[in-house]
C-alpha cells in the first residue's frame, strides 16, 4: 500500500443544485396526483345520473385565469430582479404576483358560492360535483400553498432578510409557482373546455 | 488487508479514538428520536422494517393455521379477513418500502462518497411520517370497537377494491385507518424519493459520474423515480375514497354512476409498478453480493443501467394485467399481455449477466453469496410463472386462485426477500462493526429455502386444483386438505427459519466476530470508512477514478481506471 498510485488527472466536476432537483421531483410527484384526478374528470363526462350539468351552471373564469398566468409572469420578473440584486423591484413585483394569486383565490370562492348556494351544486350532489370540487380545490389547495409561501418571502424581503444571495432559493419556489399555473391550463382546458 | 484502513484519496481516517461517552437512557432515546443522520435514520427504518417483518409474519402463520385443514374454526371469518388484509398491506408498506428505503438511506451517500443526504432534515420528517402511518394502521386493532375481540382492523384485502369499501358496505372506521395510514406513509415515502434524487444527482464525490456509481445506488435512484409516479396515484385514489367516505362523494359509489372498476385501474396503476419498485432494490443488492463473492467485476455494466431503465419504463404501461378477468376489450387485453411480456426481455438481460458474473468467477459461498444464489433460481421461477399468468385465457383460468398467490409470493419472498437476507449479511458488518454468525446464517439460509419451497411450490398445484384466494375455509371434499397442510408445515419452517435470523442479528450484535472496515475485500466506497462509520462518514471528501475505487487502492499497478 505504500505505492502511491498513479493517478489520471482531475476532471472538472459541477453538480446540478440539490434544492432545483428535490423541486423538480416535487414536481413530477405532484403531477402525478394531478393525472389521476384528471383522468376521473374526463372519465366522468357525462356520466352524472341527475343534474346540474357543466353547461348550465359553468361559466368560463377568464380573469381569473389571466390573473394567474400573468402571475408566473410577474414571478419570473421578478426572479430576474433577485438575479440583479435589485430589492425594491423585487419586492414590487413579489407582492404583485402575490395580489394576483390572491385575486385567483376570491375568484373561485366566488365562483364556489354561485355553485353552492344559486344552483345547489355539492360535492354531494352528483358525479360532476364530486369531480369538480376534488379537481378543482385540489389545485386551488396548491394555490393556497404557495400564497403562504410566498407570504413568508415577502415579509422577510420587507424586513430585510432577503439578500441577491437566496436567489436560488428563490427561484426554487418560483418553480413550485410555475408548475401551479402549468396545472391550471390544463385544469381549464379539461373543466371549462372539454367537460362544457 | 482487510483491517487497514484503506487511504483513498480523502478518506484517510483521522478520526480520534472514540472515547466511550455513558449516555442516560433517556439522553440516547433523544439522540435517535432527534436525529438527521442519514445512517441513523437508516437504521431506524431498517429496524421498523424487521419489526413488521416478524408482525406480518405472525398474521400469515395464523392465516396458514386456519387454512391447514378442511373446516377449520381457528380464526372467525371477520379475523380472517382482518389478517390477510393486514398481512398483505403490512408486508408491502410497512415491510417492503421501509426496508428499502433503509438500505438505500444508510448506503446511498457512504457509496457515492458524500457525508449526508440532499436534505436530512427532510429525511428524518419522511421517516417519522412512515412510522406514524405504520402505527396508525396498527392502532385499528385497539381503536373503535376497542380493545375486545379483534378491534376492527381493515378487512377489504390489501387492494381493497371498490366498491367495498364505500360507506354501505364498509361501516365503522376499519377502511379509514387504511385509507388514511397509507396517505400520510406514502407522503413519507414521496420525501424519501425526492431526497435519494436529489443525493444521487447533487452529492457524488468528484470523479462519480452517473457512469461509475455502484449499480446499487442505480438501481435505487430509478426507484426512487419511480416511486414519485407511483406512490402518487395511490395518494390520489386514497383522497378519493377517503372523499367518498368523509364527504359523500361519488368516485367510486356504482349507486351514483361511480365506476368500480376505475378504482381497480388507479390502484394497478400504483401496485404494478410497486412490485418493480420493490423487486428493483433486490436487484441492486444482487448487484453488489454477486461480484463481490465471485471476486469478479460485474459483467455488462452499461446493459444493467440500460435494463434497469427500460424495466422502470416499460412497468408503468402493464398494470392492467392484473384486470384481466374484470372484463376489458381484445384489445385491451392483447395490449398489456404484449406490454407484459416485454418486461421479461430486460430482467433476463439482468439474469444473464449476473450468470456472466458467476461464470469463470472464485465463487466464494458465504451467507450473502447463499442467499443471492437462491434468489438467481427462485426469481428465475418467479418470472416463469409471471410469463405464464401474462397470458390472458390462462389468467382467466387461475386469477386469483392460490396459482397467482404463489406466483407473487415467489417474486416477493423468493427474490425480494432473499436478496435482502442477502443485504442483511452483507452489510450488517458495515452497519454494526460485528460480523453475523455464519453457522446460525447457515441454519437459517437452509430452513428457509427448504421452508420457502416446501410452501410455495405446493401452493401453484393448490391453486392449479382450483383453490380461490381469500377464502375463510373449504370443505373436505375437495381434495385441498394435504396439499394445504403441506404448505403451512413449509409456512411454519420459515417462520423458525426467521426467529433463527432475528436471534441472529441480535445475538451478533453483542458477540459477533469484530468485522473491521472491509471483511468481503469489496470495492466500493462504503468500505472504506470505519465500521460502523464515523457521523461525517469521510474525513475530506474522496474522489474516485473508476467504478471500483477500492479495487484502485488495492492493485495500484493494475487500476480500473486504465480499461474503463
Amino acid at each position: 500500500m505504500s505505492a502511491i498510485p498513479a493517478l489520471p488527472p482531475a476532471e472538472p466536476w459541477s453538480l446540478p443544485s440539490r434544492g432545483r432537483v428535490g423541486m423538480l421531483s416535487l414536481i413530477i410527484g405532484e403531477s402525478g396526483i394531478f393525472t389521476i384526478f384528471v383522468v376521473a374528470y374526463i372519465y366522468y363526462i357525462g356520466k352524472s345520473l341527475s343534474g346540474p350539468t357543466p353547461q348550465q351552471v359553468l361559466d368560463i373564469p377568464l380573469f381569473n385565469t389571466i390573473c394567474l398566468l400573468s402571475s408566473s409572469v410577474t414571478i419570473w420578473l421578478s426572479e430576474r430582479q433577485i438575479e440583479r440584486g435589485n430589492m425594491k423591484a423585487f419586492g414590487a413585483l413579489w407582492a404583485l404576483t402575490m395580489a394576483l394569486g390572491i385575486e385567483f383565490i376570491i375568484g373561485t370562492f366566488l365562483e364556489w358560492k354561485k355553485l353552492i348556494f344559486v344552483d345547489g351544486l355539492t360535492i354531494h350532489t352528483n358525479l360532476f360535483g364530486t369531480t369538480f370540487y376534488s379537481l378543482v380545490g385540489l389545485h386551488a389547495t396548491h394555490v393556497v400553498v404557495g400564497l403562504l409561501m410566498l407570504t413568508l418571502v415577502l415579509i422577510f424581503t420587507l424586513t430585510g432578510h432577503v439578500k441577491e444571495s437566496h436567489c436560488e432559493r428563490i427561484q426554487v419556489l418560483a418553480l413550485y409557482w410555475h408548475f401551479v399555473d402549468g396545472v391550471w391550463v390544463v385544469v381549464f382546458t379539461v373543466v371549462y373546455i372539454v367537460g362544457r | 488487508m482487510a483491517d487497514q484502513t484503506l487511504p483513498i484519496a480523502g478518506s484517510l481516517d483521522i478520526t480520534p479514538p472514540r472515547v466511550k461517552e455513558r449516555a442516560t437512557a433517556v439522553e440516547w432515546l433523544h439522540e435517535w428520536v432527534i436525529t438527521t443522520d442519514h445512517k441513523r435514520l437508516g437504521i431506524l427504518y431498517i429496524v421498523y422494517a424487521t419489526f413488521f417483518l416478524l408482525v406480518g409474519g405472525l398474521e400469515a402463520m395464523l392465516i396458514r393455521i386456519q387454512l391447514i385443514k378442511p373446516d377449520n374454526h381457528f380464526l372467525s371469518p371477520g379475523a380472517f379477513d382482518q389478517m390477510f388484509t393486514m398481512h398483505g398491506t403490512t408486508m408491502v408498506f410497512l415491510m417492503g418500502m421501509p426496508l428499502l428505503f433503509g438500505f438505500a438511506n444508510y448506503l446511498v451517500p457512504l457509496m457515492i462518497g458524500a457525508r449526508d443526504m440532499a436534505f436530512p432534515r427532510l429525511n428524518a420528517f419522511s421517516f417519522w411520517l412512515t412510522a406514524f402511518g405504520g402505527l396508525l394502521l396498527y392502532y385499528s386493532f385497539i381503536g373503535g370497537y376497542g380493545l375486545y375481540g379483534m378491534g376492527n382492523a381493515p378487512d377489504v384485502a390489501w387492494f381493497a377494491y371498490a366498491p367495498l369499501t364505500e360507506r354501505a358496505f364498509s361501516p365503522g372506521h376499519s377502511t379509514d385507518y387504511w385509507a388514511l395510514a397509507l396517505i400520510v406513509s406514502g407522503f413519507g415515502t414521496l420525501g424519501t424519493a425526492i431526497n435519494i434524487i436529489a443525493t444521487v444527482l447533487s452529492m457524488r464525490c468528484r470523479g462519480m459520474t452517473l457512469l461509475r456509481m455502484p449499480l446499487f445506488v442505480w438501481l435505487l435512484f430509478v426507484v426512487s423515480g419511480m416511486t414519485l409516479v407511483t406512490i402518487t396515484p395511490l395518494t390520489a385514489c386514497q383522497i378519493m375514497l377517503v372523499i367518498d367516505r368523509y364527504l359523500g362523494g361519488h368516485f367510486f359509489d356504482t349507486q351514483a354512476g361511480g365506476s368500480a372498476t376505475i378504482w381497480a385501474h388507479f390502484f394497478w396503476i400504483f401496485g404494478h409498478p410497486e412490485v418493480y419498485v420493490l423487486v428493483l432494490p433486490a436487484f441492486a443488492i444482487e448487484n453488489e453480493v454477486i461480484p463481490v463473492f465471485s471476486r469478479k467485476a460485474i459483467f455488462g455494466y452499461p446493459a444493467m443501467v440500460a435494463a434497469s431503465v427500460g424495466i422502470a419504463f416499460i412497468s408503468m404501461g402493464v398494470w392492467a394485467h392484473h384486470m384481466f378477468t374484470i372484463g376489458m376489450t381484445s384489445v385491451g387485453n392483447t395490449f398489456f399481455v404484449l406490454s407484459t411480456m416485454l418486461v421479461g426481455i430486460p430482467t433476463g438481460i439482468k439474469i444473464f449477466n449476473w450468470l456472466a458474473t458467476i461464470w469463470g468467477g472464485k465463487v466464494q459461498f458465504r451467507p450473502p453469496m447463499l442467499f443471492a444464489t437462491a434468489f438467481l433460481f427462485q426469481f428465475l421461477i418467479a418470472g416463469l410463472t409471471g410469463i405464464m399468468l401474462a397470458v390472458a385465457p390462462w389468467d382467466w383460468q387461475l386469477h386469483n386462485s392460490y396459482f397467482l398467490i404463489a406466483h407473487f409470493h415467489y417474486v416477493l419472498v423468493g427474490a425480494i426477500v432473499m436478496a435482502f437476507f442477502a443485504g442483511f449479511y452483507y452489510w450488517y458488518p458495515k452497519i454494526i462493526g460485528r460480523m453475523l454468525d455464519e453457522t446460525l446464517a447457515k441454519w437459517h439460509f437452509w430452513l428457509f429455502v427448504i421452508g420457502f419451497h416446501i410452501t410455495f411450490d405446493t401452493m401453484h398445484f393448490v391453486g392449479l386444483l382450483g383453490m380461490p384466494r381469500q377464502i375463510y375455509t373449504y370443505e373436505a371434499d375437495r381434495g385441498w386438505g394435504t396439499l394445504n397442510t403441506v404448505v403451512s408445515i413449509g409456512g411454519f419452517i420459515q417462520a423458525i427459519a426467521v426467529l433463527i435470523f432475528a436471534y441472529n442479528l441480535i445475538h451478533s450484535y453483542f458477540r459477533g466476530r469484530i468485522a473491521g472496515n472491509d471483511p468481503w475485500d469489496a470495492w466500493t466506497l462504503e468500505w472504506s470508512t470505519p465500521s460502523p462509520p464515523p457521523d461525517y462518514n469521510f474525513a475530506t471528501d474522496p474522489v474516485v477514478h473508476s467504478r471500483r475505487p477500492l479495487w484502485d487502492l488495492k492493485h495500484p499497478d493494475d487500476p480500473d481506471w486504465k480499461y474503463e
